[in-house]
């Protein structure tokens, strides 16, 4: 049988910038490219999006941040996934995130640094072709 | 990798996380693992919270977990939203005014797409509900999607449901009459700061006094006011929810709801094992040749469903 199943997506706003427009044209874009997407909000902790992604059990976190805290907000999620033995969820970022970063940000391990200007259309194709194979497992 | 039936029973959020995909997705384990769960599973306090979209349901469920909290559950949410009916995506946005209760280890939210079901509640509702249950939550809270007037599945799920009801909706009053009104075990008038709280309670007194069902047995609806800006009136729902259920176990109710969701589930079953007997024994091509011979005239539906199950009958492995 053909793997049908919707992925699904935590859209986070991490850190106290309380402009969410970008994560919500993603989280719409997500939503109308067939996935289901659990928005959390903003102004969240590392801890709080961490546990949501646990319970949501998700294929993919997307984090989008403007406050320019990524350098701090960033390694502790990464940090908070490992000590969960998180290793099967796509994490992705977005926001403001300056160039000098971005070789930093990718070695913590989040996969995906988009600026603005990117397209919804790469995003989603981002998604769909980074899910962690072992998520398509339909047997534990 | 330990048994994912064995994490889940041993309080592993992980697993249970994983268990209720693999139980939305339908997959062909999930039947099997959900059997083992039965036997664990049957203790909790199902506590359904339906109501228009924008009632306060979420505010409502993210008091609720405060105050059972106080009290030292360990609470289970089910928080369903609407599938997109074109692309199948959906955005399900109800853990936005619950993240405060993120991070506690006691209290479990999960949100669910309806996935094309109509009724308030995805299919699958009930069967992540159980896998909530045989991990331990207790009680658990399903908030369904926003409802209109005839969405009123939570009823077979919970055992215990609350209409939320905000003031200012004005005659939608009348239109909830038929449908949600008459499943309410308590009633709860949100957003209790605003003007128009205590007309919306008297509208719903009122027509409660008209319904002979405002007694369902020996169980009085109360209409109870809440505020989440003043944090009032929620200890009183807490309370109320609880003298619900010793009510329904007192009276013999509860062991009677039990018996009628056990043989709706074996329908159910057996009619989607049905279902996919005859998706895999029946070719599309032959589905094309048979639904050709109806609409040209040639055969009736009522022989060629009665040869079809015929032929699942007799290949019967």
């Amino acid at each position: 049988m053909p793997n049908l199943r919707p992925i699904r997506v935590l859209v986070a706003k991490p850190g106290l910038d309380g402009h969410d427009r970008g994560a919500k044209i993603i989280a719409r874009a997500l939503r109308d490219a067939g996935m289901e997407v659990i928005y959390t909000g903003i102004r969240q902790t590392p801890e709080m999006i961490v546990e949501a992604a646990i319970q949501e059990d998700v294929d993919a976190i997307l984090m989008s941040i403007l406050s320019g805290a990524h350098m701090a907000l960033f390694p502790r999620v990464m940090e908070l996934l490992k000590h969960n033995n998180v290793d099967d969820i796509l994490v992705a970022a977005g926001g403001i995130l300056p160039d000098e970063d971005v070789p930093a940000i990718k070695a913590m391990g989040i996969k995906g640094c988009f600026g603005p200007g990117t397209s919804t259309e790469e995003i989603i194709k981002f998604v769909r072709e980074n899910i962690h194979p072992e998520r398509l497992k339909t047997e534990v | 990798m330990q048994n994912i039936v064995q994490r889940l029973l041993d309080g592993d959020r992980r697993a249970l996380a994983r268990m209720i995909t693999l139980i939305e997705n339908e997959v062909p384990a999930a039947h099997r693992y959900l059997a083992e769960l039965h036997r664990h599973a049957g203790r909790a306090h199902i506590i359904g919270v339906t109501g228009a979209p924008g009632a306060g349901k979420s505010t409502l469920v993210t008091q609720l977990v405060r105050e059972l909290r106080q009290r030292e559950h360990k609470i289970g949410v089910v928080a369903v939203d609407p599938s997109s009916p074109f692309t199948g995506g959906a955005l399900l946005g109800d853990r936005i005014r619950m993240m405060e209760l993120a991070g506690d280890p006691n209290v479990f939210i999960r949100s669910m797409a309806s996935r094309g079901s109509s009724g308030g509640l995805a299919s699958s509702t009930g069967d992540v509900v159980r896998a909530m249950d045989a991990a331990g939550f207790d009680p658990i809270i399903i908030e369904t999607i926003g409802t209109g007037q005839a969405e009123v599945e939570v009823m077979h799920s919970a055992h215990t449901v609350l209409v939320v009801y905000a003031p200012g909706m004005g005659d939608e009053i009348q239109a909830i009459k038929a449908g949600i009104l008459e499943i309410a075990d308590i009633f709860v008038v949100s957003k209790a700061d605003k003007p128009g709280a205590d007309q919306a309670a008297a509208q719903l007194s009122m027509l409660l006094g008209l319904d002979p069902n405002r007694r369902k047995g020996p169980w009085r609806i109360p209409i109870l006011k809440t505020s989440a800006l003043k944090t009032q009136g929620i200890v009183e729902v807490v309370d109320a929810m609880q003298q619900h259920l010793t009510v329904l176990k007192e009276s013999g109710m509860l062991a009677q709801r039990a018996q009628r969701q056990a043989r709706s589930e074996v329908q159910a079953l057996i009619l989607h094992a049905v279902m996919q007997a005859l998706k895999t024994r029946v070719s599309e091509d032959e589905w094309s040749a048979l639904v050709e011979a109806i609409t040209v005239g040639e055969r009736d539906p009522y022989s060629v469903a009665g040869e079809l199950l015929e032929r699942i009958r007799l290949r019967e492995e």
